[in-house]
């Protein structure tokens, strides 16, 4: 027990000397970091804009409101590209997780030196990068359009579901796989008896978690050209419609609500 | 007959989990293997349908080495030795049904199986299994909905449905009443001797094994101990199997508990 | 032989359907595949054009093989700075923040109205996607990390607030009672009976969210919030590949390293 030994007898203490001051060294050390890169930030800030925040803020607030509310016509159809961008993007990035997981997993690798490495490599690489780079990269090689932004949405959400569904398979009950073993059945057998219907439940669950994500990460993609309402939210920017900008924020803000609440009821009845 | 020639098994870590068992069961004897906890008997079922590789030595199930077995030939002989395990180990998300159709996974091809369209011959086998063990009403119900000794009945349906010549039990009554487990012991036991089973049955409970089976097999640290009737189980064996303890005191207990439950 | 039995011997088994409710099920199927088909048909896609992509694509495969670091070094290592020097700064300033609002949401430690405010606090910065607070931010404070480091200070209070909040909202009554038991004044309380309850959760979340704050401060720049994203971009605009693909090989080592991190943290604190 770290004491302090006074002349008035041992006074405890909640850590020794030496920790003591390796505590102080830490935090020290990471205030210094801090100060060092708030100092970065300042430096390539014009303080002018910052000061002036608050006005430019208030200008752009009235010219925002009211909404355009007009407008909303004219975004049905990149609403529903929007969906479709999500929810087709979600579904084939789950067709290409289902097999990267059953490699990646220790349990059902068919090689645990060379193919999990791959497998892990993929979920790794496609969970990295932000689907806005995945589309910039789409983009660039396919042209814009709403294609490049389900096959981004897709490859990002192939490392995200991979990965998840990967710890589920590697938390089964192996007894249970080991009772289908025993009756003789053939490998593919006790994948579909005895692990299948065990990672059913988290599968469900890592698709709608998924799915309501990516409704969000949809919503922007139109920003570097991939389809679906960030188009509208890019172009109203570029000509300073705030009416309009503020409409499509709104529909964007209804959108991410009602996708939360569909997911966690679906969640809910899963579960 | 199963006969097991100089089995062991040695495992990564190694330890000796088997050291030259010899032993042989002949049709439709039932053989309680009884010993401390880490003596082996897992290991030893295990071994005899491959689940565990055995390290060296020879396992015979009629005429058939199953130590020699490739992986086709291996899946095949598997069809003929049922399994009951300890905690049950049904699939717990799929029907008692079904649990009880996937002890024919062995006979049918993938595509039947992952559809469910079994031969109708193996649905009726598996209805009258269901309803022999008392369970036709629940047919439909999931496996996780049935209470232990329930699940264990699904479990027996399992392994009998394969139509097998040997059944290996682990441990089928560790986590089950006193009561029920005597009902599932009897009930391992009655459909063995109709059928003419022969079955190894890993078992705990001394009072419970000396009840029901014609022969006593204990194992301590990976030999065989003890290997006769089960009326020769004295206290002294008892003690050569499982180290010094008053066994007349706690299979007496054991005897007046199990008799208070029923 | 009982008779409920003589009734299903020779009859086809089915395994119960998922949903039971016959109208639900076909419902659900025939509508599912009425949303895919009509889905699918409104993609338009330009095969041509794909076709022709697929070259390039190629050319960006092969990049990764022989990533150039040299040519833009400069551009690439100032981005990746600038990256870091938001990741860490937006991080210490958005756990800080997230801390009080944390506890402020905790259902059973703050008072309603202050529940309310957190409550409100969090769900607005879950549901302004990053991107979009940065443009607006950008908009505001003027192009430049300062408007990144902000976004992302925003989006960690989201994150982490909710996450602690529903932390301590699920944490073991009987300790903090105990302490509250000995006279404890609040802070006190907060210290000794909660502090250290939700102290490894906290540190592994917050390990996690620096993480995902690296990965957010890569595409910020394509707004004009800074970091790498800008010359992510710009490598992108004139087809230089390569270094395209040194940056992302970069993005994807640190978040490697970063992850690798975390793992160690938390194993040492739980």
């Amino acid at each position: 027990m770290p004491v302090n030994n006074t002349p008035d007898g041992p006074v405890w203490r909640q850590r020794t000397q030496a920790q003591s001051l390796l505590h102080w060294a830490g935090w020290l050390l990471g205030t210094a970091v801090f100060v060092v890169c708030w100092q970065q930030i300042s430096d390539a800030t014009t303080w002018f804009f910052v000061w002036d925040a608050p006005r430019i803020a208030g200008d752009i607030w009235t010219r925002a409101t009211p909404p355009r509310w007009e407008y909303i016509a004219q975004l049905g159809r990149p609403i529903w590209d929007t969906i479709n961008i999500a929810t087709l993007g979600t579904l084939l990035a789950l067709f290409l997780a289902v097999p990267v997981a059953f490699l990646a997993a220790r349990n059902t690798t068919p090689s645990a030196l060379f193919v999990r490495p791959v497998a892990l490599l993929v979920i790794v690489s496609t969970r990295s990068i932000n689907s806005l780079i995945w589309a910039l990269l789409l983009i660039a090689i396919i042209g814009p359009g709403v294609f490049a932004g389900i096959m981004a949405i897709a490859i990002r959400s192939i490392g995200f579901c991979a990965k998840l569904l990967y710890e589920a398979i590697e938390e089964i009950d192996q007894r249970q796989v080991e009772a289908i073993t025993a009756t003789g059945a053939s490998r593919w057998q006790v994948m579909a008896y005895g692990i299948v219907p065990q990672i059913m439940p988290a599968f469900a669950g890592i698709a709608v978690f998924r799915w309501d994500i990516n409704i969000r990460e949809s919503t922007v993609l139109g920003l570097v050209g991939a389809g679906g309402i960030g188009l509208q939210l890019s172009s109203s920017l570029n000509t300073l419609a705030w009416p309009q900008v503020s409409l499509i924020l709104l529909v964007i803000l209804v959108a991410v609500v009602i996708s939360e609440w569909v997911s966690a009821k679906i969640r809910g009845a899963i579960i | 007959m199963l006969k097991l020639e100089q089995l062991e098994k040695t495992y990564r870590t190694g330890d000796k989990a088997l050291t030259g068992i010899d032993l042989t069961v002949p049709d439709g004897q039932v053989l309680a293997l009884i010993g401390p906890s880490g003596a082996g008997k897992s290991t030893l079922i295990r071994c005899i349908n491959r689940l565990v590789e055995p390290t060296a030595g020879r396992v015979w199930l009629d005429d058939l080495e199953l130590t020699r077995l490739s992986a086709t030939g291996l899946r095949n002989a598997r069809r003929q030795m049922g399994m009951i395990f300890q905690e049950y180990a049904l699939v717990e998300r799929l029907t008692v049904m079904e649990n009880v159709l996937s002890g024919r996974l062995g006979y049918v091809g993938f595509w039947r199986s992952y559809l469910r369209r079994y031969p109708q011959a193996d649905v009726d086998e598996a209805f009258r299994l269901l309803d022999r063990v008392g369970l036709l009403a629940m047919a439909d119900k999931r496996a996780d909905e049935l209470s232990g000794g329930q699940r264990q009945r699904v479990g027996i349906c399992r392994a009998l449905i394969q139509n097998p010549k040997l059944l290996l039990v682990d441990e089928p009554t560790a986590s089950l009443d006193p009561k029920t487990s005597r009902q599932i012991m009897r009930l391992i036991c009655e459909l063995c001797a109709e059928r003419g089973l022969a079955a190894i049955i890993n078992i705990h409970d001394v009072a419970l094994a000396q009840r029901f089976v014609q022969r006593v097999v204990g194992l301590r640290a990976g030999s065989i101990a003890f290997d006769g009737a089960p009326d020769r189980l004295s206290p002294e064996v008892l003690t050569s199997i499982y180290g010094e303890e008053d066994w007349e005191a706690t299979s007496q207990q054991a005897e007046d508990e199990s008799e208070g439950a029923e | 032989m009982s008779t409920e039995l003589e009734t299903l011997i020779g009859r086809p088994w089915r395994r119960p359907p998922l949903i039971r409710r016959v109208w639900l099920r076909w419902l659900l199927g025939i509508g599912g595949a009425v949303y895919l088909v009509a889905a699918i048909a409104s993609i338009e896609v330009d095969w041509a054009r794909v076709w022709i992509g697929l070259d390039r694509g190629a050319q960006f495969v092969l990049a990764f093989t022989n990533p150039d670091f040299m040519s833009r070094w400069s551009d690439i290592w100032a981005g990746m700075l600038e990256s870091i020097v938001m990741t860490v700064a937006a991080s210490v300033v958005g756990i800080a923040i997230s801390i009080p609002i944390g506890l402020g949401a905790a259902s059973n430690l703050a008072p309603v109205p202050v529940y309310l405010i957190c409550r409100g606090i969090i769900a607005l910065s879950r549901a302004l996607q990053e991107i979009i607070v940065a443009i607006l931010l950008v908009a505001i404070f003027g192009f430049g990390p300062l408007a990144g480091f902000l976004t992302l200070s925003f989006a960690t209070i989201g994150f982490l607030s909710k996450l602690l909040a529903e932390d301590i909202e699920s944490m073991d009554r009987s300790q903090a009672e105990a302490v509250r038991a000995t006279g404890a004044g609040w802070w006190q309380w907060i210290n000794y009976g909660v502090q250290p309850q939700v102290m490894p959760r906290l540190i592994g979340l917050s390990m996690y969210r620096i993480d995902i704050n690296f990965r957010e401060s890569a595409i910020l720049g394509l707004v004009g919030a800074g970091g790498i994203g800008a010359t992510l971009n710009t490598a992108f605009d004139r087809y230089e590949y390569d270094t395209a693909a040194a940056i992302l090989i970069l993005i994807i080592v640190i978040v490697m390293a970063l992850e690798y991190l975390s793992g160690i943290v938390r194993a040492r604190v739980q």
